[in-house]
């Protein structure tokens, strides 16, 4: 992975001096709030319904052990709300519902980062500072600039690609970072990078989706995908190039980002998106876009033009870990395991949780932390450091955040296996889950967020416990479902086989569900965002539905058929009214509680 | 690198009057002016999350070449001034609550960047920063 070089470590302390003297004339009053929001949402500094929340940036998924214990660090030490403020949080969800707010663990996101919900913002500066000491920061993992650049989490190591997409992903982090130009967009700005046949990175779904190939000549270059987005009006992006040699990107994203700078709308929130400017101006923004380009290129000096000798610079950071390559000069067979009653756990584990890797003798290891008792993707400070541990043990230091919102670890010898499985279930993160119904994406909700509608982390909690039963599981195959608390669509239920949309109406918390989403993986075929299966439905109701549209399924689907299959074949009926079916209280009018969630009316940060 | 001149709110007034200077809202496509005799070209900030004017400054600097000054007025925040000047604007004006230690301060922060500017247009990687 890539090793900071003086410049980079010094750039992200002058980043946190920025950020401490921007933080201290805010809590001396000379910097007013509304000037201080975006500054340190740039930080990565949201205050969120309680507490701020911080996110940092693990760029394109990739995060070493000792920046995982710093992690671990800060959220022992660091994500610790007041007294005054724990009480105010768990009295106000109690009436909710939610019986326990966890403090002191870091949350995984889909966008490859990492979160902490419980910092007060005072420490925020001490944080930036320890985080550096780490390589770590902050830097556009929020606000309307070019935000964390996110990457397939097979990376490098898939059998299925052609070409890394690591060095270009980093290259495009120097671009990036501190643009002046681009600081202030109209909304926040998402990039996707895959060099793979299949596509893990979901790039349809963002403002820019960038696939490394090669044309007929053997040139590398980029395919180029723009307007692709969530929110209320999801969109699949459209293709801008079919081939841009791989040396102008930096010159192309320029241009593309300056037309969106000058021209994407900025009277409406909800319609600021680049996605919203390339629908409405079509072959007009292309056009703008190529013109730019053009004149980038022939008057500006092109000063971005990517040297063979910059990419070879960067790349030598992407080989394969020295440590791992010494080992490779052993065994490459898994070693059968002694114990007979845990054989068919491990086998199930091998076939669910261990992919495939580029080199015959290596494995690609995911660490599930989709397992009970947590909400999805979070991590303890003792898991943070543990899972630090596995890294260095089995992955020379290197471990990934996955879009699924787990860890990855990409250098594992076939040989220790057994081993690391052994490891992992004693740390609780071995359920034999990934692709399966329960490795569900979940963003924070109304129990953290102050955008949500409704709260999702409970959701996810009662369709975990009742889907248990691992044959069961493993009968229902790969199925994606995801939550979103709210139509900002973090926990990307436009892209579940099985999408839960949180929404608020007459202050209840309501779920609206949809069927037959898919991110663009081989699984849920092209990208398409999931239809309505009619009004929504109460909390109380939701495992239901989602056990009728499963037993739906099972009932039609053909041997051999996956769940999204039977839905694009059987259509959305026999599904809607299965669901239908099971209503109680929407059936009857009944209504439950009252309890408003006092949403922000904005949009997210 | 060039440094941002930065102008008190109340000595804007008193600048030189006898200069050619244009006021350009944010939307006005750079391209599209005449700028024959101009000394100054005012860009505006309407709130300072409004990035517009970071665009025009680059174009007028870099694609048109205009060599007299550009200045940013509007809500002009401290903390955006090193921006100001990495995308070509040479002066702004400081609004009325703002402090020129503060302001002065901001434009120290970073010893050097990444990317080129519409200032340093080499970037880091062709310059001799990417060797270490």
């Amino acid at each position: 992975m890539y090793q900071y070089t003086d410049f980079d470590r010094q750039f992200v302390r002058e980043r946190a001096a920025q950020y401490r003297d921007q933080l201290t004339r805010n809590l001396n009053g000379t910097l007013s709030d509304d000037e201080f929001r975006p500054l340190r949402l740039q930080n990565g500094w949201y205050v969120q319904r309680y507490a701020p929340m911080l996110r940092v940036a693990a760029p394109y998924g990739e995060i070493h052990s000792r920046q995982l214990r710093v992690l671990a660090r800060i959220a022992r030490e660091f994500d610790q709300p007041s007294a005054e403020v724990y009480a105010n949080a768990v009295t106000t969800q109690a009436k909710l519902g939610t019986k326990h707010l966890p403090v002191g663990y870091g949350h995984f996101s889909t966008r490859q980062n990492v979160q902490f919900n419980w910092i007060p913002l005072d420490k925020s500066a001490d944080v930036m500072d320890l985080l550096a000491t780490a390589d770590l920061h902050g830097i556009q993992t929020s606000g309307n600039c070019i935000r964390n650049i996110t990457c397939d989490a097979l990376a490098g190591i898939a059998p299925d690609e052609t070409i890394d997409p690591r060095p270009y992903a980093e290259i495009l982090r120097q671009w990036s970072t501190l643009h002046p130009e681009f600081a202030f967009l109209p909304r926040k700005f998402k990039i996707a990078i895959t060099g793979a046949a299949e596509d893990r990175a979901a790039t349809a779904w963002h403002d820019v989706g960038l696939h490394l190939l090669r044309n007929g000549a053997g040139e590398v270059g980029f395919k180029v995908l723009v307007g692709g987005g969530m929110g209320r009006t999801p969109t699949i992006a459209s293709t801008l190039r079919d081939f841009l040699p791989w040396h102008q990107i930096l010159n192309y994203l320029e241009a593309v980002v300056r037309v969106y700078n000058r021209f994407g709308r900025r009277d409406n929130l909800y319609k600021a998106r680049i996605k919203i400017l390339v629908k409405a101006e079509g072959q007009h923004f292309i056009d703008e876009v190529e013109n730019e380009f053009s004149k980038i290129l022939t008057h500006d000096g092109a000063a971005h033009t990517l040297p063979e000798s910059e990419l070879a610079r960067v790349a030598v950071h992407f080989q394969v870990p020295a440590s791992i390559q010494q080992a490779l000069a052993g065994v490459s067979t898994v070693t059968p395991l002694g114990s007979g009653a845990d054989q068919p756990a491990y086998q199930r584990w091998l076939a669910q949780n261990v992919r495939a890797h580029k080199h015959p003798a290596l494995r690609a290891v995911t660490l599930s932390f989709k397992r009970l008792g947590h909400a999805p993707g979070d991590a303890t400070a003792a898991q943070l450091d543990a899972a630090a541990e596995l890294a260095e043990r089995f992955s020379a230091g290197e471990a990934r955040i996955t879009h699924e919102q787990n860890v990855l670890l990409p250098w594992v010898l076939a040989r220790d296996l057994p081993t690391l499985w052994q490891q992992a279930r004693a740390l609780g993160v071995a359920q034999p889950n990934i692709g399966l119904l329960t490795d569900l994406i979940t963003c924070p909700g109304g129990d953290l967020c102050a955008l949500a509608n409704a709260r999702s982390i409970p959701l996810a909690e009662a369709i975990m416990r009742r889907y248990q039963d691992l044959d069961e599981l493993f009968d229902l195959g790969p199925v994606d479902l995801h939550i979103s608390g709210c139509m900002n669509s973090c926990g990307h239920h436009h892209t579940g086989h099985i999408g839960i949309l949180g929404v608020d109406k007459d202050g209840r918390e309501w779920y609206q569900i949809s069927l037959g989403g898919s991110d663009g993986s081989l699984l849920s075929g092209a990208a398409v965002p999931g239809k309505v299966i009619g009004p929504s439905f109460a909390a109380s109701e939701v495992t239901d539905v989602v056990e009728a549209l499963l037993d739906t399924y099972r009932a039609y689907r053909r041997p051999g058929e996956t769940y999204i299959d039977s839905v694009r074949r059987l259509g959305l009926e026999p599904f809607r009214l299965a669901a239908h079916a099971v209503r109680q209280e929407t059936r009857d009018g009944v209504n439950a509680e009252q309890v408003q969630l006092a949403s922000a009316e904005t949009v997210s940060d | 690198m060039k440094t941002l001149e930065l102008i008190p709110a109340d000595a804007d007034a008193t600048a030189a009057t006898h200069r050619q200077v244009i006021q350009i809202a944010n939307d006005v496509d750079p391209g599209t002016l005449t700028l024959d005799g101009v000394d100054r070209i005012d860009l505006n900030f309407p709130k300072f999350t409004d990035g517009r004017a970071f665009s025009q400054a680059y174009l007028l600097r870099r694609r048109i070449g205009f060599t007299g000054d550009i200045r940013a007025t509007g809500d002009v925040l401290v903390d955006q001034l090193l921006q100001m000047q990495r995308s070509g604007f040479n002066s702004a004006v400081l609004r009325a609550d703002q402090r020129l230690c503060h302001a002065q301060r901001q434009l120290s922060h970073f010893a050097s960047f990444y990317q080129g500017d519409a200032n340093h247009p080499p970037t880091l990687f062709t310059s001799e920063g990417a060797s270490v």
